[in-house]
């Protein structure tokens, strides 16, 4: 078992792949692709909801699951020691996959909701009063809108909203017009979910810091596609979900700069988090205990840890530019089809091409597609302000990984003139 | 692409294209509004209930094929029944969309959703008319599927 041990600590993952995107040594890693759905392959393009995970990362989650698991940070014995091993391993490699300055940097959550409730809870709460104002952006997702409503409500601050344009671009001038001296927090979208527009946050981030104002960037659905720098983006907050980058779902990461997160109250209390405690009061545990009460989901953690590797290995920067030609392919084919309008034309984009047919609802498309092996997501994409921006009660969203084909875009393509031709 | 068929089935297409009672009625005595926030299927149902009879009923609102021809067709089946039937004919229908056992007859041309037992997700999307038009004849004012 010896040998085992060694692939429990470090994943093993294949050399960098070299030439053009080899798609199908990539898919073979994706033992979920591989299966038929009502008599279909299936043709997966709902990874703006959740991606697929690689068997490596199955097989990291097995081998905590089957050799190490127990609990973290509190037993003297072998396996407690070998889980924390592997459990800070993994949040080193997540410092290093955004370029955080230290690992307690970075925090783990459950995901990107649980991220941005903590920063809620934990600096808005503290630091937000009566009159301040906070602002967000038109396209965010209800998670990056509603802890911030909860939060107004509670102090009687106020939520101000950046508006977009009908291609789906925030309107900077206004943004620069919303900042002011009762600005207490940004909080703004790297990528939107409904969309797929990429906003310019490095510029906003720099507005916001000519005032003092921290910002927290959503990056839900930017991990997965592209590399991310904290530090050059000198960004106050980022946070992402693992299930939306190749890792298992309760996994997640809240990045803060260390000073802040110092500054900010605990989220939640119990276990890990506290130095001593008495019933007359209790200190808190340095970062990152501070902010991770209880005991976190370990395996989850650790399996983003060996997503984290997948990534590197089959190169970030060549996966984003396969994922550029698939999304400009996807928007070519199905903007071409008469009766579809695309939702969310802005000129940067990344993996997320929404649509709506004149005269048939995207949940009757959602259906019809299944039945064909296609999963899109049909609805309101928990973005429900975006749907009354363009006037929609929901759309359709096919969304990609690097593992998608063009092959299976021409299956869409022919699965919406389906859809159009029942509904003619 | 049989059970398919079988959901998007001509006469829903054409309820869907061209609902029928598709209107409000201007005082009605009782109405309700119905959300499936899953999808974003929205109406309204107006009736007009006197002495325990449906007068008239009519609906109006946004949503998918399925919840669209299921209210438009629930409009014509409950239109001069009794409250009690209405109310049979909703536990009728609800039945035929989540379960296996055997359709009544009583259900009409209504039995036309019978395949949507085989889609569970849009099972909320036939029933949500009914529901709200059982809340509509019980006084109730929002209610959803979700």
């Amino acid at each position: 078992m010896s040998e085992r041990i060694v692939t429990a600590v470090d994943t093993v993952v294949s050399p960098p792949v070299e030439g053009p995107w080899n798609v199908e040594r990539i898919r073979a890693d994706f033992p979920v692709l591989h299966q038929k759905v009502n008599g279909k392959p299936l043709v997966y393009l709902d990874n703006g909801a959740s991606s697929q995970v690689p068997q490596v990362v199955i097989d990291r989650g097995s081998v905590y699951i089957e050799q190490e698991h127990s609990n973290i940070h509190r037993g003297v014995h072998y396996l407690s020691q070998r889980a924390t091993t592997a459990y800070e391993g993994a949040r080193e490699k997540v410092k290093r996959f955004i370029n955080a300055r230290e690992s307690r940097e970075c925090i783990f959550v459950r995901g990107a909701t649980e991220g941005i409730n903590l920063v809620m809870h934990g600096y808005g709460r503290k630091f937000i009063d009566a009159g301040d104002e906070i602002i967000i952006s038109a396209m965010e997702h209800h998670a990056n809108i509603v802890p911030w409503q909860m939060l107004c409500e509670e102090k009687g601050a106020r939520l101000r909203v950046i508006p977009m344009n009908d291609a789906g671009e925030l309107l900077i001038d206004e943004y620069e017009g919303l900042l002011n001296e009762r600005t207490k927090l940004v909080g703004v979208t790297h990528v939107s979910n409904a969309l797929g527009t990429i906003n310019p946050i490095k510029e906003m981030i720099a507005q916001a810091h000519k005032y003092g104002v921290p910002v927290l960037i959503d990056g839900a659905q930017s991990a997965p596609h592209m590399p991310v720098d904290v530090q050059d983006l000198d960004c106050d907050f980022y946070v992402f979900s693992g299930h939306k980058m190749y890792a298992p779902t309760g996994s997640g990461i809240i990045y803060g700069k260390a000073e802040l997160l110092e500054r900010m109250n605990p989220f939640q209390g119990g276990g890990d988090m506290i130095r001593t405690v008495t019933f007359e009061k209790t200190t808190y545990a340095d970062l990152p205990n501070k902010l991770e009460a209880g005991t976190p989901a370990i395996a989850s953690q650790i399996g983003l840890g060996a997503a984290i590797d997948y990534l590197n290995s089959i190169g970030r920067q060549e996966a984003a530019a396969y994922e550029a030609e698939l999304l400009r392919y996807a928007t070519e084919r199905v903007s071409a089809i008469e009766g579809v309008r695309i939702i969310g034309t802005a000129k940067h984009k990344a993996s997320v091409l929404s649509f709506v047919i004149d005269d048939i609802h995207p949940h009757d498309i959602g259906t019809i597609l299944d039945q064909e092996g296609i999963a899109v997501r049909a609805g309101h994409h928990c973005a429900q302000p975006v749907m009354q921006r363009f006037n929609v009660p929901a759309t359709a969203r096919a969304s990609f990984a690097f593992y998608n084909t063009k092959e299976e875009i021409d299956v869409l393509a022919q699965t919406i003139e389906k859809v159009i031709e029942i509904f003619s | 692409m049989s059970e398919l068929s079988e959901l998007y089935q001509q006469v829903i297409l054409d309820h869907n294209k061209k609902p029928r009672n598709f209107r409000k009625i201007e005082s009605p005595t009782h109405t309700a509004e119905g959300h499936n926030p899953l999808c974003g299927d929205q109406l309204t149902i107006y009736l007009d209930l006197v002495n325990d009879e449906v007068k008239d009923v009519s609906f109006e609102g946004s949503g998918c094929a399925i919840s669209k021809a299921s209210a438009s067709m629930m409009t014509q089946a409950v239109k001069g029944k009794s409250k009690q039937q209405v109310e049979d004919l909703f536990k009728g229908f609800h039945l035929m969309v989540t379960d296996d056992s055997e359709t009544p007859e009583e259900l009409g041309n209504l039995r036309i959703f019978e395949g949507v037992r085989e889609f569970p997700v849009r099972v909320k999307c036939a029933t949500l008319p009914w529901h709200t038009l059982h809340a509509a004849i019980n006084k109730e004012e929002l209610v959803s599927t979700e």
